[in-house]
């Protein structure tokens, strides 16, 4: 049984991506759309299950057995098993349309990573539950009450750095008794920004411009060493709060550690690695350069970010090493 | 996928109830497995885990096969098929532990239910079956991963289920009105699957009525055409028995239809429309005694109606008869040989009898007024008569004298040939009760009747109803008698009650139990389809499924529209594409103003650019100046708009 079941789907997968390929219309290869992307009785698709058919042959024996024997109160029965089962199309269709996908949020992801891209979907004016979304071979599930906003996590794991596109999800169902699957592909025109995948144990930061010493670990230093104006990104435990309501801005402790010496994290100096490799161990250092709070210059030869520190200088870092065009 | 524990739960739910139906003939194990298996099953579910592995499933497997061969003789037929259904939809939830298991069960649990309508028929019972598809589409629903309200979802699955199946019913009516009957079965015999319990034996012996006389079922209804008959002539003839072999009356020679008796009718004859419940036995009745009776019922020789071969699902019959009647005037000598037959060393104090009246005895007539009058003195009518020996005629009239009608029509036709008087036994039902509301008659089970009919000369076959002259009431009363024997008034009322209620139930039996090929092609006549063929009929489902799926398509599209149109948009849009016709550039991101900017700029009339500054201002006023436009404003500047025109000839240029 496993076998054939598994000989049958060897021979469907193929046919269905010929299908596909060469029938665009009859698969609904849909191009990205912009969003909010909308279900409607033109994209969605019904087909029964395996169960579905089943149940039909199952039936049909049964009425053939209630008509044989005259035997009407049980052919009443079949025929209301049959209507009900019918009607479970039409309960999971209109389950199903008018469910509307409003945003995609992309998170921050480096490549290789699990996470989750949040689609946020808005259930109109019927509640909607058990509604799956399927990208690769992972069903996510989840279920809106009426008029609920509700962001659904859906795992993906990039495996490039770069511009990630989901691609074609399905979003399907085969509420509410699973003889109908009913199905929608959507393909929601947005791109995930993958940052490069961080080397795994990258060597130390190096030293600054003129590579002087190992660095301070962070956390070391916490001596005071003067007050700056306050740049986004700082930690609020650094702010001084009795300066700044003196000052009407937001002033932050320096202490001696970062102040220390900027960094400069050149690529050219890494010209024994392999490119992919240069990005890795980059991106690694902006990482642990952000962790250790030392100011940082990234240079990628046709352009270079800071010297700076924070979560804007770091995106900025990171979206440059995860668009650098690939070695060639 | 393995399945969740509530899922499962839904599934032994929905099995327990389709077993619960069987449970008025299942045998004693069964029901035990029931209650043992199914929440042990749950506990061992919860507590541990595992499946039930194999080497434990397959003994019980075939230990259930074993036990219903043994009890049935076979794994077929309706009470062994059924009960292996049963213990094999019980024997599945053991191995149910995926969600694929689970709708495979649940599945057979539906083919459970509906076999269980093999045993019972009636409007509550139909009700109670259909009922039990809540459990089985709940469960169903309930193999769905993401409940809308997690803490309620038995709540939620149920009112899923009761809902699918309100939604389904106009299409379940549909395809029952109009799925073509067939007129003849495709395999096996129609009444293989129907209850052989009930109804008369084509046999009788004293004693032997017992059972049939404490079941209230109904086994026909009446309605008569013309007058009712009086209680008293409510004689319906369904079996002569001419054969005796000392214990059972029988019928071994099968009569031919060649020669039917002949009738001499004395009153008008009365035609009534008779209707049997499905459980009825392969003969038919009529009231004493039939003249003739419509296709396909068949008469036989002695004036008892038949179905033809291959008719037994007929329930519906018209039937003409003679209430005054004079019946096989003349007897041939073959007949009369066989109404005087006995059976060798039965019943000697019995023949005595019979030879000391026949020694008395002017004629034959006197004969059966000597026997009348001897039942009426000394005998007592009970439905729990002391069982009798080999000699059951002698000692019902010597010894134990009581009994009921069989033993009364026993005796007396015993008497009657040992006398040499020509004498059979007739059974069918007698009596009945008139149901005012619906103008028919009921006749229950219980009104099973066994009687006598003597033949004298001159006034052919004349019935004789020994019972009557014990207990008169039985005859009168009829229906209205309690079950148990014993009056009493609560009892007496509550059948009252049941036989006014039995309309519900001819309404069902009329309309739902009984809709067969014949009824179903009168039911085009409102179209003006005259008798219906399969064509029609598939025809007309065609056109009722489109219908209903037309319904439903419209009713989950619902709410499909696109959002209502913005009226004010609209101006505006209409205004702007009027401007793009006339040849202006206006890209969709420009705002108003600055489209009234370039336009202005565009051309040099002022009095153009001021006539559009005006309806610019009124849209930037209503679009974002107040929080909801006013309605009759927004109309207001729709019109202005719709009749603004550029003076003609100006065009926006290069």
């Amino acid at each position: 049984m496993n076998a054939v079941t598994r000989l049958a789907q060897g021979l469907m997968q193929p046919l269905l991506a010929l299908a596909e390929r060469r029938l665009p219309a009859l698969t609904r290869l849909r191009s990205p759309e912009a969003l909010p992307i909308r279900l409607h009785r033109r994209r969605i698709y019904v087909l029964p299950t395996m169960f579905g058919i089943s149940l039909a042959v199952l039936l049909v024996i049964m009425q053939l057995g209630a008509l044989n024997y005259a035997n009407n109160p049980a052919l009443l029965l079949t025929c209301m098993l049959a209507g009900a089962a019918c009607m479970s199309l039409f309960a999971g269709f209109s389950a199903f349309s008018g469910l509307e996908l409003v945003a995609v949020a992309a998170p921050e992801c480096h490549a290789g990573e699990r996470c989750e891209l949040a689609l946020e979907f808005k259930a109109g004016a019927r509640a909607r539950a058990h509604l799956r979304l399927r990208l690769g071979n992972d069903d996510t599930v989840f279920a809106l009450a009426r008029d609920e906003v509700r962001r659904v996590g859906l795992p993906i794991q990039p495996s490039r750095r770069g511009w990630f596109r989901p691609g074609r999800i399905k979003l399907w169902t085969d509420q509410p008794l699973g003889l109908f699957v009913i199905w929608s592909w959507i393909h929601p025109d947005v791109g995930v920004l993958v940052y490069p995948r961080a080397e795994a144990s990258a060597p130390p930061l190096p030293r600054g411009a003129q590579g002087s010493g190992p660095l301070p670990a962070a956390g070391d230093g916490e001596e005071f060493a003067g007050l700056r104006d306050y740049r986004r990104g700082d930690p609020q435990r650094q702010i001084a709060w009795k300066a700044s309501a003196r000052h009407e801005s937001l002033l932050v402790r320096e202490s001696e550690s970062s102040r220390a010496p900027t960094v400069t994290l050149r690529i050219a100096d890494l010209g024994q690695l392999d490119f992919e490799q240069r990005i890795a161990r980059l991106t690694a250092w902006v990482l642990a350069a952000e962790a250790a709070q030392t100011p940082y210059r990234l240079d990628l030869g046709h352009e270079s970010f800071g010297p700076a520190l924070g979560d804007g200088h770091r995106r900025a870092c990171l979206k440059a090493l995860a668009l650098l065009p690939d070695a060639t | 996928m393995r399945l969740e524990r509530h899922a499962f739960e839904w599934v032994c739910a929905a099995a327990a109830v389709a077993v619960a139906i069987h449970l008025g003939h299942l045998p004693v194990w069964l029901v035990v497995g029931l209650i043992v298996l199914v929440p042990m099953r749950l506990l061992q579910r919860r507590h541990d885990g595992r499946s039930i592995p194999a080497w434990l499933r397959m003994p019980l497997l075939a230990g259930l096969v074993a036990a219903v061969v043994v009890r049935y003789g076979n794994i077929f037929g309706r009470d062994a098929g059924s009960t292996l259904a049963c213990g094999l939809l019980l024997l599945k939830l053991l191995e149910t532990e995926r969600i694929r298991d689970a709708r495979a069960a649940l599945g057979f649990a539906a083919f459970v239910l509906m076999s269980g309508l093999l045993f019972g028929q009636s409007l509550g019972f139909t009700a109670v079956v259909c009922l039990g598809l809540i459990p089985i589409l709940a469960g169903m629903n309930a193999l769905q991963p993401a409940p809308l309200n997690p803490l309620r979802r038995v709540r939620g699955e149920l009112l899923a289920g009761a809902r699918l199946l309100g939604l389904g019913l106009p299409l379940a009516l549909a395809a029952f009105l109009f799925l073509p009957r067939l007129s003849a079965p495709l395999w096996g015999s129609p009444g293989a699957f129907q209850s052989q319990r009930t109804g008369l034996s084509d046999e009788m012996s004293p004693g032997g009525f017992g059972e049939l006389l404490l079941d209230d079922t109904p086994a026909l209804r009446v309605g008569f055409d013309g007058r009712v008959p009086p209680s008293r002539q409510r004689y319906f003839r369904a079996l002569v028995l001419w054969d005796f072999d000392g214990r059972t009356w029988t019928n071994a020679e099968p009569p031919t239809r060649d020669a039917i008796e002949t009738v001499a009718s004395r009153s008008p004859p009365l035609t009534y429309e008779i209707t049997l419940e499905p459980n009825f036995g392969p003969w038919l009745v009529g009231l004493d005694v039939p003249l003739r009776a419509s296709e396909p019922v068949r008469m036989r020789a002695d004036r008892t109606l038949r179905r033809e071969r291959r008719q037994s699902d007929l329930r519906q019959y018209r039937v003409e008869s003679a209430l005054d009647y004079v019946l096989g005037e003349s007897l041939a000598a073959h007949d009369r040989a066989r109404a005087l037959r006995l059976p060798e060393g039965f019943n000697p104090r019995a023949r005595e009898l019979a030879d000391e009246w026949r020694a008395q005895a002017r004629d034959d007539a006197a004969i059966v007024a000597a026997a009348i009058e001897r039942f009426g003195t000394d005998y007592t009518y009970t439905l729990a008569p002391p069982l009798l020996g080999r000699h059951s005629v002698d000692e019902f009239l010597f010894d134990t004298h009581a009994g009921y009608c069989e033993h009364f029509s026993s005796a007396f036709v015993f008497l009657m040939r040992a006398a040499g008087v020509p004498a059979r036994v007739v059974t069918g039902y007698q009596g009945g009760w008139w149901n005012e509301v619906g103008d028919y008659l009921l006749v229950r089970q219980s009104d099973a009747h066994a009687w006598a009919e003597v033949w004298l000369q001159g006034r052919g076959w004349v019935r004789v109803d020994p019972t009557a002259a014990v207990d008169p009431a039985r005859i009168v009363r009829s229906s209205s008698r309690t079950s148990s024997g014993a009056p009493s008034a609560v009892a007496d009322w509550l059948l009252g009650l049941r036989n006014q209620l039995d309309i519900v139930n001819r309404l069902w039996t009329q309309s739902v139990v009984q809709f067969n090929a014949l009824r179903q092609q009168s039911l085009l006549q409102p179209f003006g389809i005259e008798r219906a063929q399969q064509r029609d009929l598939l025809l007309g489902l065609a056109v009722f499924i489109a219908l209903v799926l037309l319904l439903a398509t419209a009713w989950a599209m619902r709410g499909q529209r696109a959002q209502p149109v913005d009226r004010l948009d609209a101006a505006w849009n209409s205004l702007c594409a009027y401007l793009r016709k006339r040849g202006a550039d206006i890209p969709p991101q420009l705002g108003p103003f600055d489209l009234l900017a370039r336009v202005e700029s565009g051309m040099g009339d002022r009095t153009v650019a001021a006539n559009l500054s005006a309806l610019v201002h009124g849209y930037v006023q209503l679009r974002y100046a107040c929080m909801e436009a006013d309605a009759t404003a927004v109309n207001d500047l729709a019109r202005r708009i719709r009749r603004w025109r550029l003076p003609a000839g100006v065009r926006f240029g290069a």
